[in-house]
Parts: structure tokens; sequence; C-alpha cells
């Protein structure tokens, strides 16, 4: 798997109420197999990040490389996986969607059939290779996504809030499920969330931004064991600092702020 | 409730909505009120619609007019689909097109007839293209729609996997426009009969069912006007039924692009 360097990256948006910076000035490198969160209060340009690093958005300053190669539109290096479930093509089945990568490809028929029921037995989907996504819940429409992704063997996950419309027992499992299909596919993921313990769930290390422009707040490293017990002291430990550092007070008795921006 | 009871209920129900109004016709038929020889009872038109699918006039009839339906639905869809997905797809064709497309959709195919007549002469040619000019509007506009409304995350995800223009126009616009463009397709295939009809009661000579209807009028042969009639409300029945209803099926309401009415 490759590195990630994201160097001085900057993006303008052109809204009809005037220019908006989205992203400025954000530095990171990030390591071959490394799971990176990016967390931050909505409207922070974590999305906007993630989009420019899977080439959907041209920065207007800085750039970014994978694996030493300039990002340039977006490419077979990267896999996304999109917050809504409407990603799926539905008409296509769970293995028609897993397969699409591969076909556009050009691997054969029988051959992509064959990594496309690995990637769903990966993500637990083996029973339900000929279901199209009206008839998955939404979680199963996300491991599809994950598996569709995976499928055609991209060094880089890209992953834009997966879980967050999700119910909180079903975010649970897809976390833990996440947690072991990047144990054994080593990929180098970036990974978007607003959910703290989510992030430190999942996470190497976990970059906190600020708002308006988006920068680079702090970063946090997450060096426990897994697979992580959430209600560790540690973890939870690495949940009050990395609240804290969102501008949410976290001293006892005391009610949590509404939200963040008062502070950050 | 299991399939096949549903299906036999919904069956049970267009029927009885069938009978119902051939009941109404016939109670108006019958009750004196209008001359025979303008509102034939059902019994007189049945024995009409017989006669002539016996002596094989009315399949003539029908042949001719299907032929000239199908032709001009064809080319409409042959044109109006390619041509809806570059408008809904690029700017540019956009902006050529969407003017005079404006421009024409509002004519109505009836009021070309005299021309195309003069132009093309009177017989096929003539009533094909009043059926292509009814029918292209509609599968545009609807195709044009279509592609408009796709979901931009299935383009991104499909770019992202590495599609191209040409495997995004195979692969994701046209599946995801599907159900704008069964709707385009069946809105142009009534607008071809409705098209179709009146270019034979002016521009076709001695075939068709518009110019048997037409025709009718000059002996007063009521029955057979009706008789017309119903068998064009057979052939678009049986049409909705088998053809599009079929598509929509092994389609949109498989992928649940669509859903069937509440039960």
């Amino acid at each position: 798997m490759v590195p990630i360097e994201i160097r001085d990256v900057s993006l303008i948006y052109d809204t009809p109420g005037g220019k908006v910076p989205g992203v400025k000035e954000v530095s990171l490198n990030i390591g071959a197999s490394e799971f990176v969160c990016i967390v931050g209060p909505s409207g922070c340009g974590k999305s906007t990040l993630l989009n420019i690093i899977a080439g959907f958005l041209t920065p207007a300053a800085g750039e970014i490389r994978i694996g030493g190669k300039k990002v340039d539109g977006h490419g077979m290096d990267r896999g996304v996986v999109f917050q809504d479930f409407a990603q799926l093509f539905p008409w296509r089945t769970a293995l028609g969607n897993v397969a699409f990568g591969l076909e556009m490809k050009g691997v054969p028929k029988d051959e992509r059939e064959r990594i496309a029921h690995e990637q769903l037995r990966l993500v637990k989907l083996d029973k339900f290779t000929g279901s199209y996504p009206h008839h998955l819940s939404g979680g199963m429409q996300q491991r599809v996504a994950i598996a569709r992704a995976l499928a055609y063997n991209p060094s880089v996950l890209l992953m834009d809030e997966p879980f967050a419309a999700l119910d909180a027992l079903t975010r649970d499992d897809m976390q833990r499920l996440l947690a072991e299909v990047w144990r054994e596919t080593r990929k180098t993921v970036i990974y978007v969330t607003h959910n703290v313990s989510e992030a430190v769930y999942l996470a190497d290390r976990v970059i906190v931004m600020t708002p308006h422009p988006g920068t680079v707040k702090t970063e946090i490293r997450i060096p426990l064991p897994r697979p992580r017990n959430p209600l560790s002291v540690e973890f939870l430990d690495f949940q009050k600092e990395l609240l804290r550092h969102l501008g949410y007070e976290t001293g006892a008795g005391e009610p949590a702020k509404a939200n963040g921006k008062a502070n950050a | 409730m299991t399939e096949t009871k549903q299906s036999r209920r919904s069956l049970v129900r267009g029927t009885l909505a069938v009978l119902g109004a051939a009941a109404v016709y016939e109670a108006m038929a019958r009750s004196g009120y209008f001359a025979p020889a303008l509102l034939p009872t059902l019994p007189t038109i049945g024995r009409t619609l017989v006669a002539m699918v016996v002596d094989g006039s009315m399949l003539e009839h029908t042949a001719f007019t299907l032929y000239r339906v199908m032709f001009g639905f064809g080319l409409a869809v042959v044109v109006g689909l390619p041509l809806g997905i570059l408008m809904g797809r690029f700017q540019r064709v956009e902006n050529f097109f969407l003017p005079l497309v404006s421009a024409l959709m509002p004519i109505p195919s009836f009021a070309l007839v005299p021309l195309f007549m003069l132009w093309f002469g009177i017989g096929n040619l003539t009533t094909i293209l009043i059926v292509f000019y009814a029918a292209t509007f509609p599968m545009m506009f609807n195709t044009w729609s279509g592609v408009r409304s796709v979901n931009p995350l299935w383009l991104r995800a499909a770019g992202a996997m590495g599609a191209d223009e040409h495997k995004l126009f195979w692969k994701v616009i046209i599946p995801g426009a599907s159900p704008f463009i069964i709707t385009g397709m069946r809105q142009a295939f009534l607008r071809s009969w409705i098209a179709v009809v009146g270019a034979e009661m002016i521009a076709a000579s001695d075939w068709g069912l518009g110019w048997v209807i037409f025709d009718a009028k000059e002996f007063l042969n009521t029955d057979i006007m009706l008789a017309s009639l119903i068998v064009i409300g057979l052939i678009g029945f049986a049409f909705e039924r088998f053809v599009f209803g079929s598509l929509e099926r092994m389609t949109v309401l498989r992928w649940g692009m669509m859903r069937t009415a509440k039960g």
C-alpha cells in the first residue's frame, strides 16, 4: 500500500454570495496502510478535502501525491465510499455493483464475478449477491458500497461519513466490520466523520479540523491495541481529548455545549 | 396476499370498470331518446365487428394503421432517445436544440397534415411522418429530463471506478434515466395513435382505421365507427399491458426505481 502526501492544499468555493474558502493550506502526510480519521464540526471542509483527494474537486493551490504520483482527476488507485445509500446502482444486483469497477477495467466476466463474490464474503454478504439494493437494509447497502470500492483493489480507500445515516447499533457493527476489513486488506484509509467515538475506534491517527476556512488544528495518535474496547478508560480519555479539541466542554456534571462553534 | 390472488382481484376490478362503461352505453342506446342509427346497441356493433374481422377488412385496416404507428414511433425513438440524452448531457447540444424544439413542440401534428399532403402526397409516407413528428417530442423531452435527474452520486461513483464517457452512457445514464425513458415511450406511443388516426382521416386513401372511421360517416355507419374505436382501444390495452407493462416489470419495478400503487 502507498503513502499520501497532501501539501498546502487550498480550495475556494465560488458561490452566488461571493468567494467562500473551503479548505486552507492543509498539509498532511499519511503513511502506507495507515488509518486516518478526519474530524471536525460540519462545514469545516473535511468532505471537501476528501473530494479533493478523490479527484472530484481540483484544489486552487497545493498538490496531492499518492504513492509519489500527483493526483489529477479521479483514478483507480482510490476507492470511494459515500454517506448516501443511493450511491449503489439500483439496476444492478449486489454482485453487479461490486463487479462494476472490474468491468470498467476490462476484467473477464468469470474472473470479476469470482472477485466480487470474495469481496462480498469479506463484508459478510455472500448470501445476498443476487439481491437488488432496494431489497437490502441501509447497513447492507453500505457494506456493498465498501465491497464495491475494494473490488478493483485500489491502494487507498476514501470514506465520507459512510455510517452517519445508520442507527447506532448498526453503526457499531459496521465499525467492527470495517476494522476487520482493514486488518485483512491493509489499505491506506482516509475516513471523514463527525463522530468522535467512531474516530477513536477506527483510527491510527485522528486529524482535527477547524471550520471557516478548514485548516488542520491538531492531530492525535491513538496507540490503543485492536480490537478496541469503547468502554475502556483509555478509550474514553481519547474521546474526551478529541471533544476538547473540538470545543466541547467535558467537565463532570457540566452540560456539553450545544455545538462546538463557540470555541472552534 | 399472494401474487395470483392479487392479480385475479385486479383483473376483476378492471373487468368491472369495462362492464360498467358498457352498461351505461347500452342503457343510453336502448333508452329510446336517441336514433338507433346514431347510437347502435352493443350487439349491433359486435356483429359488425365480427363481420369485418371475418371478411378480413378489419385486419387489413388494422395492419396498415399498426404499420404506420410502429414505423413512425420506431423512428421517433431512434431519433428522440439519443437526442434527449445528448441534450441532457451536453450544455452545447441543449443550447443548440432547445429553442428549435420548444418552438416545434406546441405545433399540433394534425395542423401539419395538409402541408405534408402537398409535400409528400397521400398515403404511408405522410402518415408515418406525422406520427414521427407527434412522437419524437415526448420521447426527447422525457429522456432529456431523465438524464438531468440521474443521481450525480452514480456518475461520481462510476467515474471513480474508471468509467469513461462511453461506458457512462450505456452503464449508468441510460439505466439511471430509465423511468423517464419508459414514460417517454408510453407518451410517444399514445401520441402516435392520436396522430395516425387524425392523419389517416385526411391523408390516407382506402386503408387504415382512421380512414375507415372517416369514410363510415358518409353512409351513417356509426356501428363501423364504433367497431373501429373498439379495435383501437383493444390494441392500446394490449400494448400497455404486454409491452410497456412488461418492460416496466422487467426493469424499473424490479430495480425499485418505481413502485406499484399501494395495495
